[in-house]
């Protein structure tokens, strides 16, 4: 049995489709569980944040105008490409963070499955958050919720995929697009996922990902003047209030989660009433 | 002789105004230490002093709601609160000429519309939330819903009465108690429905009333007692809010500025297409957060609509708000009428063409003539800036979708009309439009079933309807 | 053939015109006709409103019983409408059946009512539904008879089946019987054509084809001249007005029946195609009871007490 040399993966980011290098040229170093070096991902600097958004904003409004039925099949079409390569997570998984193969695998499973219980939400919301209002008055007067627009995420630290997939399916199912900034500590799983969504029928845009510090990248997300509304759910919480503050320049929504529930895909939603004159 | 209308005014004998008024804090008018006065806008008349409150105050009325909420609101159920808001719009009802006059003396709204929009819709506001007080697990938004605890509101002298209706009333159907702070120039409306809410023997300390300025606005955004604010002003305000809030666990709403677009097509059925107009950026004199200050025209068709539009103008009734057949009445305060001053001359400067009737005003009080800008373009401050005062800013486009481009190009997104008979071009614009209420071949219509709050920088959350109670209920980010 | 250089005759020509008009909202339009009926007239306007009101009325009586005898009283009224008092001024018109025109016009002479002119509804109504010989034939009989005011129903049929030729023609036809000898009304019976829509195209089919007022109503459908229905046709004479240099007149007929109802007539007039209106040669109001409540109120005025009925004539 020779010694074959592995052929290692270089871990770019992701932002409108493509896998560009950090602008910067930066990069930090990843280890495994066990301390042994695994890979040099991007230290993403401000300027990939601006471009990122850039992408996120011009590919809003195409993934908002598809139908929510087409969304609904592409989150679903991500979550039969996770499925094909569920090996490689629950080895990454493995690797950065030590857990048994059991509890990898358990989490790779609960990710798909959770693509899947988001994907089905995209053509239901609007039934069941929207509403037809009766007023006092010969008006037809409905209320529906539209997406947001550009929504900066920044993703839990771990579970690695899990929390990757938590915070990001409730974001795009309903048309917004989204920047993230991927755990700093486990970035493979969300850099591998990347490779997923490129191959999942997903337009370039609709997800951007982010490898780097995010002590560094979430204040310039959160005075972003062209970024709508944050998931700070993976920030420690002593950085919440500067993070809030520099939001309140443009009013952005800003929120922290703690499991999945369709509020968790309202909350990235605006209602918008609508009301029209009823006569002959 | 022509058909010139004798003066119609309102009798002023139906309320009688204190020369000094105090706090409302826990069921009881407590004196205030500091004063100053408000004015009738129309005439510059004191109309009284008005308590100033300072942080004494706002601690009193913290507390009072504290324990109100803890000791009884809290503890009651949802089938009797809901009694006491019923209460509340039937006395509201059985007072609603006292209120009007009072509403209009003291803002300078015309009586026509205190007595046919704010008062009604007030108690409208009463009614709508005290049916939802025993109903919120079928809200959607889950079956064990919870108040916040004690709401800080804070509300704006533009719809002074209906917006502590729009605040008090889903904060107390949802079970939350209330202190509310009516703006500086408008408070006695908001001390009439103390009134109320002594006569309808609400709790003690359900709701309190502290009057004052900003800085005592202040004090209620910051006091450490306060789980919820509510604030309904402008969008400058709004973003000290959120900073001021931005390391605390209040939850917060806000309901803030705009500089709404009205989209005319060339379909559009142009007699009520003017009236909608008219109705959407001179009505209340324009203190409108939701105006339509922007007119968006079809190219096509902008010159004879402008026409039609400066004939219906002309004809709008300008003058002494208590006169029944007044249609625009006084602008609420100097320092307001200043800036619309400034910014009318600016969009002049900036090379506008400016067009007013030629109105004989009053000469005392405050007045501003209805003005409309042609020949505005996007870069212009009047097409951008919230002038909140009767000054329309024209546009024109050429196509449908050059004209949604127009109107969603603003960092605003609190309301947008459409105007066009034409069904799918109607709901592709309103699907377009980036704005919580559209108005469709109507205006500045609002109702307590209906949802209202706005896009991007013109605010949080919505008030009115189901979706309106989830602002008043723990949610998300609320543990 | 050229009509105010606005449509030709051809049948093409009225429907490209017709089809260019602006849309009705109808709650729009409704919601304006109530803003404006909050209006509120008091002390020397409403003195004022009152007199005007009374100038405008058309008297009206136009049933299968009435009698020689009947249609006399009614003259005399027009002419004096409150016989203790002769500053109240004569109504605008008597409106009567055809067969009864010579008879009011002999009696109003008789009492020195030359000035009161006599209007005859015309082309069978109230149905409209004869041939149009017939339609002619009433029309030339109501002139000879000395009318001086025609006031026709269109052919509500033919309007709401789309042959707006054919209601045009039938009231260039009338137009023509009238000549110089009579004002032409054309009731459009807004009541039938229940749109807003319907009312303004047909407003301007009439104002097209020669009308000199435009009249809401037989008196013999309900709904009749609501506030909106003539809120629509006075904006459709203002705009007509622009586009043709010519005032046509609007005449409500049918459910306006107290002060407050022709006050707020009144009101839609001056604020929707101004003061220039108000004037019984461009406004007229189709009634009966509503002299009596018009008096009783002008009385209350002057008296600074109510009246009753039994100060008024019934007829």
């Amino acid at each position: 049995m020779s010694n074959r040399i592995d052929v290692k993966k270089t871990y770019k980011l992701f932002i409108n489709g493509a896998f560009p290098r950090t602008e910067s040229g930066r990069t930090y170093e990843v280890k495994s569980a066990n301390g042994a070096f695994v890979a040099n991902p991007c230290l993403a600097s401000r300027k990939d944040l601006r471009d990122a958004v850039v992408a996120a904003r011009n590919a809003q409004i195409s993934w908002d105008s598809a139908t929510a039925f087409n969304r609904g099949q592409i989150l679903y079409r991500i979550a039969e490409m996770l499925e094909g390569r569920r090996e490689q997570f629950v080895d990454e998984i493995i690797l950065l963070t030590g857990v048994a193969k059991s509890k990898a695998q358990k989490e790779v499973t609960e990710s798909i499955d959770l693509l899947v219980w988001y994907a089905g939400w995209s053509d239901k919301l609007t039934s069941l958050a929207g509403a037809t209002n009766p007023v006092a008055g010969p008006y037809y007067n409905f209320t529906i919720p539209e997406s947001m627009g550009v929504v900066g995420v920044i993703a839990p630290e771990i579970p690695a995929l899990l929390g990757f997939i938590d915070a990001i399916a409730p974001v795009i199912v309903s048309g917004n697009t989204c920047v993230v900034i991927a755990s700093s500590k486990a970035p493979l799983c969300a850099m591998t996922f990347a490779e997923v969504l490129a191959t999942s029928d997903l337009p370039a845009g609709v997800i951007n990902i982010l490898t780097g510090k995010k002590d560094e990248l979430a204040p310039w997300m959160a005075s972003h003047m062209d970024i709508d509304g944050m998931d700070i759910t993976g920030i420690s919480s002593k950085n919440e209030g500067e993070l809030r503050r520099a939001g309140a320049e443009n009013l952005k929504r800003i929120f922290t989660f703690k499991k999945a529930e369709p509020a968790r895909i309202l909350a990235f939603m605006e209602s918008k009433t609508v009301w029209h004159p009823i006569g002959l | 002789m022509s058909f010139e209308y004798a003066p119609a005014p309102e009798s002023r004998a139906l309320v009688s105004i204190k020369p000094t008024n105090g706090h409302f804090i826990n069921g009881k008018f407590i004196a205030g230490t500091k004063h100053f006065p408000t004015i009738n806008p129309a005439t510059e008349e004191v109309l009284s002093k008005i308590a100033l409150g300072n942080k004494t105050d706002v601690d009193a009325a913290v507390k009072a709601a504290r324990k109100a909420y803890s000791s009884v609101w809290s503890k009651m159920s949802g089938k009797e609160r809901g009694k006491y808001l019923f209460r509340i719009a039937r006395i509201m009802q059985e007072r609603a000429r006292e209120f009007a006059v009072l509403e209009t003396l003291d803002n300078g709204k015309p009586i026509r519309e205190s007595r046919d929009i704010d008062v009604p819709l007030a108690a409208a506001h009463f009614f709508y939330h005290a049916g939802w007080a025993d109903k919120l697990e079928f809200a959607g938004l889950g079956t064990s819903t919870k108040a916040h605890g004690v709401a800080g509101q804070i509300i704006p002298w533009n719809f002074p009465l209906l917006m502590l209706a729009w605040k008090v009333a889903p904060a107390l159907a949802t079970g939350n108690t209330v202190v509310l702070k009516p703006a500086e120039t408008t408070s006695l409306t908001a001390l009439l429905f103390a009134q109320v809410c002594q006569q309808a023997g609400l709790p003690a300390g359900v709701v309190n009333i502290v009057t004052g300025n900003g800085s005592t606005g202040a004090l209620i955004v910051n006091h450490p007692g306060i789980d919820k604010i509510a604030f309904t002003g402008s969008t400058e305000v709004g973003k000290i809010i959120a900073r001021a809030v931005a390391s605390t666990n209040k939850s917060v709403t806000l309901e803030l500025g705009g500089k709404a677009a009205n989209i005319v097509f060339d379909d559009a059925p142009i007699d009520e297409t003017v009236e909608g107009i008219v109705n959407g950026v001179f009505f209340n004199q324009g203190h409108v957060c939701c105006a339509g200050s922007r007119l968006l025209l079809q190219e096509n068709i902008a010159d004879e609509l402008i026409a039609k539009l400066k004939v219906r103008v002309a004809k709008i009734r300008v003058g002494d708000p208590m006169d029944k057949n007044t249609d625009l009445g006084a602008i609420n305060s100097k320092e307001q009428l200043l800036k619309i001053r400034e910014l009318s001359a600016i969009g002049e400067r900036e090379g506008a063409e400016r067009w007013s009737p030629g109105c004989t005003l009053p000469r005392k009080g405050f007045w501003f003539e209805p003005t409309i800008f042609t020949g505005v373009s996007q870069s212009h401050r009047i097409a951008r800036e919230e002038i909140f005062g009767p000054v329309l800013s024209v546009l024109t486009f050429r196509t449908p979708q050059e004209g949604i481009e127009k109107a969603n190009n603003t960092p605003f997104g609190l309301s947008a009309g459409v105007w066009s008979e034409k069904g799918s071009r109607i709901l592709w614009a309103s699907q377009q439009l980036r704005a919580g209420v559209i108005w469709a071949n109507t205006f500045n219509k609002f109702d307590p079933a209906s949802p209202f709050g706005g896009y991007k920088e013109s605010g949080w959350g919505r008030e009115g309807g189901r979706h309106g109670l989830s602002a008043y209920l723990k949610g998300i980010g609320d543990e | 053939m050229n009509f105010y250089g606005l449509v030709d005759g051809s049948e093409s020509s009225l429907k490209n015109f017709l089809k260019q008009l602006s849309g009705v909202d109808q709650v729009g339009a409704d919601a304006r006709a109530a803003m404006l009926a909050t209006r509120s007239i008091k002390t020397t306007s409403k003195r004022w409103a009152i007199d005007t009101a009374i100038s405008m009325v058309d008297l009206t009586t136009l049933e299968g019983a009435d009698t020689a005898g009947k249609v006399q009283a009614l003259c005399t009224k027009a002419v004096r409408p409150d016989p203790r008092d002769s500053t109240v001024p004569s109504v605008g018109a008597v409106c009567v059946y055809n067969d009864m025109v010579q008879i009011a016009r002999t009696h109003l002479d008789l009492i020195g009512g030359h000035h009161v002119p006599v209007a005859a509804v015309s082309t069978a109504f109230p149905s409209g539904r004869a041939s149009m010989a017939v339609k002619i034939q009433d029309t030339n009989d109501a002139i000879s008879a000395g009318a001086a005011e025609i006031d026709m129903v269109i052919d509500r049929g033919a309007f709401l089946s789309g042959r707006y030729l054919k209601v045009f023609e039938e009231i260039a036809k009338i137009r023509e019987v009238c000549g110089d000898r009579a004002h032409l009304k054309v009731i459009l019976e807004t009541g039938e054509l229940v749109t807003y829509d319907n009312v303004r195209k047909a407003s301007y089919l009439a104002m097209l084809a020669g009308a000199d007022f435009i009249k809401t109503s037989t008196g013999k459908i309900a709904p009749a001249a609501t506030a909106p229905v003539v809120l629509v046709m006075l904006e459709a004479v203002r705009d007509f007005y622009a586009m043709s240099a010519k005032r046509i007149g609007v005449k409500p007929a049918g459910g306006i029946r107290n002060t407050k109802d022709a006050i707020k007539q009144l009101v839609l007039v001056n604020e929707t195609v101004g003061p220039e209106w108000l004037t019984p040669q461009l406004f007229r109001i189709g009634a009966s009871v509503l002299l009596n409540d018009l008096l009783m109120q002008r009385m209350k005025i002057n008296n600074g007490y109510y009246s009753s009925s039994r100060y008024v004539t019934i007829d």
